[in-house]
């Protein structure tokens, strides 16, 4: 279900603009609030719905199973770490759901540009950028080595 | 310099009666514009029709005093200190320029309408004051025009890209600077007074003027838009979100700025 934005609720912060993985969210140049401006390139992870601070996001069913008269809201609580689902169908039955999303406090989590620059070297290891530290693994990554393979692979 | 009503001293070549009804058509102004833009784009019959849906749906009737405490509230926390931005670089620019405008605004109508020659003396503390707005509006409003506005954060435009949505800060800043530059200019005698009055008055008159295009009449809306949102909270329809989650919170303040975008 892409997303929409409620443009009476949304103050124009630009969360929405800057977590869309797909860059599809973006500001509208005459009323300055976020506009989805491409639905069907949606990947529907979510990541504005969750972001927005004044719940002005919403997503829209598609037409074939939730036309008219449903709503899908969304409230996110960053300090409790939860996100509620409410989910109002045509015929007036209403689902209610709570998720976790988080363990650590809202924005503790180091951007990309926090982290060091790569050097030319580590563009050679098969590690991807801020691996192994950002997969909290104690060691580094698994590593199969040739004495591990099973006899008559090299 | 900054003690120098400057309206006193242009009453020399401007007469006060010409300045006082430049100042009431400016209110005039407003007042047109902001009905014109209510009745353009409709938003008191929005209001009112969801107004009436929040009452039908809501699960408990708000009564006249808790309408006063919810008022009483609004006023306090999202007019007086415009709480609902959640970044809070925003908010104090916001603060700075609504403050500022609210100071330069009303000394400059005190100064114009009390003090309009030198034969009454007019109080220092008014220059002053007309000053300082001055200046809060021009720190806070150049802060947001460089470095705040989302066109420039998020979009990553350049500063220097002008939409019309920009017509309200852009006149504001535009209408200060040269005011300020201007009363400056005046007082050390220098040449190119003519030149900077003149974009004073061009940028003024657009600030007023163009009300019906610019977001200028958002100091009227706002405070109706928070009241209706406070209302939706108490009485229960919470502009149909979920109800909060029952876990404790644990993860600190959500408040602060993501990190992460």
């Amino acid at each position: 279900m892409p997303t929409f934005v409620y443009m009476t609720s949304c103050d124009g912060c630009g969360h929405c603009v800057d977590i869309c993985p797909s860059d599809i969210m973006h500001i509208d140049p005459t009323y300055r609030r976020a506009y989805n401006i491409e639905p069907n390139f949606c990947w529907e992870c979510y990541s504005c719905v969750k972001a927005c601070p004044q719940n002005a996001i919403d997503c829209r069913g598609y037409a074939d199973f939730a036309p008219l008269g449903h709503s899908v809201r969304v409230l996110r609580e960053p300090e409790k770490g939860t996100v509620s689902w409410k989910v109002k169908f045509r015929n007036g039955e209403e689902k209610n759901f709570v998720s976790p999303i988080r363990t650590t406090p809202w924005g503790t989590l180091k951007g990309p540009a926090e982290y060091d620059r790569p050097s030319a070297d580590d563009f050679k290891s098969q590690e991807l950028a801020h691996e192994p530290d950002a997969l909290n693994i104690d060691g580094g990554l698994p590593a199969l080595t040739p004495d591990r393979l099973k006899q008559g692979v090299q | 310099m900054f003690s120098t009503n400057p309206f006193s001293a242009l009453s020399s070549t401007v007469s006060p009666d010409i300045m006082q009804t430049f100042v009431v058509v400016m209110v005039l102004f407003v007042v047109a514009g902001t009905l014109i833009d209510i009745v353009h784009k409709k938003s008191a019959r929005y209001f009112f029709e969801n107004w009436r849906k929040v009452k039908e749906k809501g699960a408990k009737e708000i009564g006249g005093g808790e309408m006063v405490s919810l008022a009483a509230q609004t006023a306090a926390v999202e007019v007086l200190t415009s709480a609902e931005f959640c970044n809070q670089r925003r908010r104090l620019a916001h603060l700075l320029t609504m403050y500022g405008f609210v100071i330069y605004v009303v000394t400059t109508a005190i100064m114009v309408f009390g003090y309009p020659t030198p034969e009454t003396a007019t109080p220092a503390y008014l220059p002053n004051l007309w000053y300082l707005g001055g200046l809060m509006v021009c720190v806070g409003g150049y802060w947001f025009w460089f470095f705040i506005r989302v066109d420039v954060a998020a979009e990553g435009h350049s500063p220097f890209r002008i939409v019309r949505a920009d017509l309200f800060i852009l006149s504001l800043l535009v209408s200060t600077t040269a005011g300020l530059i201007w009363a400056m200019l005046q007082a050390s005698g220098s040449a190119a007074t003519g030149v900077f009055l003149g974009i004073y008055l061009i940028a003024t008159t657009v600030l007023f003027g163009g009300v019906p295009w610019s977001k200028f009449s958002h100091m009227f809306y706002k405070p109706a838009a928070a009241l209706q949102k406070r209302v939706e909270t108490s009485n229960g329809t919470r502009r149909n979100l979920p109800p909060p989650a029952d876990k404790p919170a644990t993860l600190g303040d959500p408040t602060q700025l993501p990190r992460n975008y």
